[in-house]
């Protein structure tokens, strides 16, 4: 593969004037202020819905790298996190063998990223044959998948079958987890305007047409599919270290479908657009509790309404960094 | 022998249910090239319509006229929803992104199962016997029963019926002309939204009926019942060929044999499971299905 770098490092030199690297530096800083600021100062339960935010953003950027951006549509997303989940889970809490090194940060970190490759792998494997179909097939087939995965780790007894995994080690935290959504963001954003992201745009604009331009097209999906698992994966591990118990109902279909609901609502193909439908969608079941069970009605019903009244989304295809009355901000006339 | 025998009539009623059903997947993906996510929630409604009507007739046990009537109304009731879901949710979205009509598939299919929760609640209900089962044919291990034979029976007459709607009338060929290439079809004075709606309304009608069928099979009714039988009808419509009306009778059928036979011989824990595995095999080995044509992309 020719252009690993600009995938990884977009077109432009990635993270190597003095400059960036110190801003990435601030931002971690900043980053952990704001943690022991929110872990101090606001109560558990918001604590807990910021956190449940920032594992949403996570898994909104990453389906939105193929459902956005390669015009591939994905339902088995909740497949893809139960893998990196579990997989995180058995390290840090089966294999106590090792015990005193999965129970540190730096562990529970590798943990994390052993999920997100095992995540990655079986996007590898179910991307590879089922992405020669087309649209409503491949929702079919990956929908399949996650429930295939779901009913998988409900008959592995090693982690607990249909009773769950309890005792996971509560590591994740504020921090990580927005840690993580940062270095998602940055890496689905540098890949996209790289030359293999703009190959996989053009994969959404016209299959046919990239491949007559010479895009390897399903070379380019499965890269894509595997990015977008491994992140998945990613959100799943700290999911699993943030909730401290995990079972395979947790990774039922309605998650698939919150998450396709966030980067329909955010706009597909818009990054920013992710983010915010992942924390509209985190933080609207917590606004409606009044209505707890008009919640799942009120959620189809604005999926169905956002189709017809806004096919493309909040956003569009556009950041929220491109709207109008947001780029007049930047540029302020003078009084 | 008679083992076989009795689990090839079980599978052949099972199999009926999951045909009509089939059906509607494979009328709506031939007009409108789209998987309509909703029709599995249609049949569910089907059956909470059977309900409804059943108790209004009668109170318990009824008679062979009562049937009849809990069958039309259930139709009735699927042909209703059916006809707005098309009106409000597809129809503005005629010239979207097949994307975009998906995710309102998808969007409708949760909304029904959600208002059903919501209307009739969560816990699941009896549908009523509106016919006493009683056996037909009993010898020591072959039974066959009055609703079997029912179940078979009437679907072959709806199929039939169907077919000659589809092949021997103005109406069926202008759902085959819209099917072939609908913006020709609209030149040559179809009426498009009609003929679309009244796929629609056939196909919603038709899972109605497999309802109540269903429902006298087994009287289990719940608003996430649609789900997995659905999931199987399609399967059995991408089997047959999605988009052939053969196809989806014959991929009915055998994917109501073929699952009897697993659970009988096998494991009954495999019964969901083949659907899937069946799916992916198929879209992996033959995409187009046993009756199939391949659609030719045009750039």
């Amino acid at each position: 593969m020719a252009d690993t770098h600009s995938l990884f490092f977009g077109d432009q030199d990635g993270l190597k004037t003095p400059w960036q690297i110190l801003g990435f530096a601030l931002l971690v800083l900043l980053l952990m202020g704001a943690s022991a600021l929110i872990e101090n100062n606001v109560n558990p339960y918001v604590q807990r819905i910021i956190v449940n935010c920032g594992i949403g953003i996570i898994l909104g950027l990453s389906l939105n790298l193929v459902n956005g951006c390669a015009g591939q549509f994905s339902l088995g997303h909740a497949g893809f996190m139960a893998v990196g989940a579990y997989v995180s889970a058995y390290l840090t809490t089966v294999l106590m063998p090792f015990g005193a090194f999965f129970q540190s940060d730096l562990g529970v970190g590798t943990a994390v990223v052993a999920g997100g490759l095992a995540a990655g792998l079986s996007g590898y494997v179910v991307g590879l044959p089922s992405l020669r179909l087309r649209g409503d097939y491949l929702a079919i087939v990956t929908l399949g998948f996650g429930e295939i995965i779901r009913i998988v780790f409900l008959n592995i007894s090693a982690v607990g079958g249909p009773r769950g995994l309890p005792g996971i080690p509560l590591a994740s935290n504020f921090f990580w987890v927005y840690l993580w959504a940062i270095v998602t963001f940055a890496i689905i954003y540098r890949l996209i305007h790289s030359s293999a992201g703009r190959a996989i745009l053009s994969i959404r604009e016209d299959e046919i047409s990239s491949q007559s331009m010479g895009v390897d097209v399903s070379h380019y999906k499965v890269v894509a599919f595997v990015i977008s698992a491994f992140f998945a994966g990613v959100a799943g591990g700290l999911f699993a270290h943030y909730q401290g118990f995990i079972d395979p109902n947790t990774f039922n279909f309605n998650r698939s479908v919150e998450v396709v609901i966030m980067v329909v609502i955010g706009g597909m193909g818009s990054l920013s657009g992710a983010v915010i439908g992942a924390v509209l969608v985190t933080m609207l079941p917590e606004l409606l509790r009044f209505f707890a069970e008009y919640r799942m009605v009120i959620f189809s019903g604005l999926l169905v309404l956002v189709m017809l009244l806004r096919p493309m989304g909040i956003f569009g295809r556009h950041e929220i960094w491109e709207a109008s009355w947001f780029a007049n901000l930047k540029r302020k006339p003078k009084p | 022998m008679q083992a076989l025998i009795q689990n090839l009539v079980n599978g052949l009623a099972q199999g009926s249910v999951y045909a009509l059903v089939a059906l509607g997947y494979t009328m709506v993906y031939g007009v409108l090239q789209f998987i309509n996510f909703a029709h599995a929630e249609i049949f569910m409604l089907g059956a909470f319509g059977g309900i409804f009507v059943a108790g209004w007739l009668t109170n318990g046990e009824g008679s062979f006229l009562s049937l009849v009537l809990v069958t039309f109304g259930a139709m009735a009731f699927c042909t209703g929803v059916g006809l707005a879901v098309e009106r409000i949710a597809y129809r503005p979205l005629r010239h979207a992104p097949r994307l975009n009509v998906l995710i309102t598939a998808i969007g409708v299919s949760l909304l029904l199962q959600n208002l059903g929760i919501l209307v009739f609640g969560a816990d699941p209900r009896v549908f009523p016997a509106v016919i006493p089962t009683h056996a037909l044919f009993d010898s020591q291990n072959l039974v066959i029963t009055n609703i079997q034979v029912l179940v078979i029976g009437t679907s072959a007459a709806l199929m039939l019926g169907l077919h000659w709607l589809v092949r021997h009338t103005k109406l069926g060929m202008a759902m085959r002309a819209v099917s072939f290439d609908i913006e020709t079809a609209s030149l040559m004075g179809i009426p498009i939204d009609r003929i679309i709606a009244f796929t629609f309304a056939i196909g919603s009608a038709l899972a109605g009926c497999a309802a109540v069928l269903y429902g006298l099979t087994y009287p289990k009714v719940d608003p996430l019942m649609g789900v997995i039988i659905g999931l199987k009808a399609f399967v059995a419509a991408v089997f047959g060929g999605i988009g052939s009306f053969v196809g989806a009778a014959l991929g009915g059928l055998l994917m109501g044999l073929a699952e009897t036979l697993v659970v009988y011989y096998v494991s009954s824990s495999f019964r969901d499971a083949l659907a899937f595995g069946l799916l992916i095999v198929i879209l992996l080995v033959k995409p187009t299905g046993l009756f199939g044509s391949m659609a030719k992309e045009k750039v």
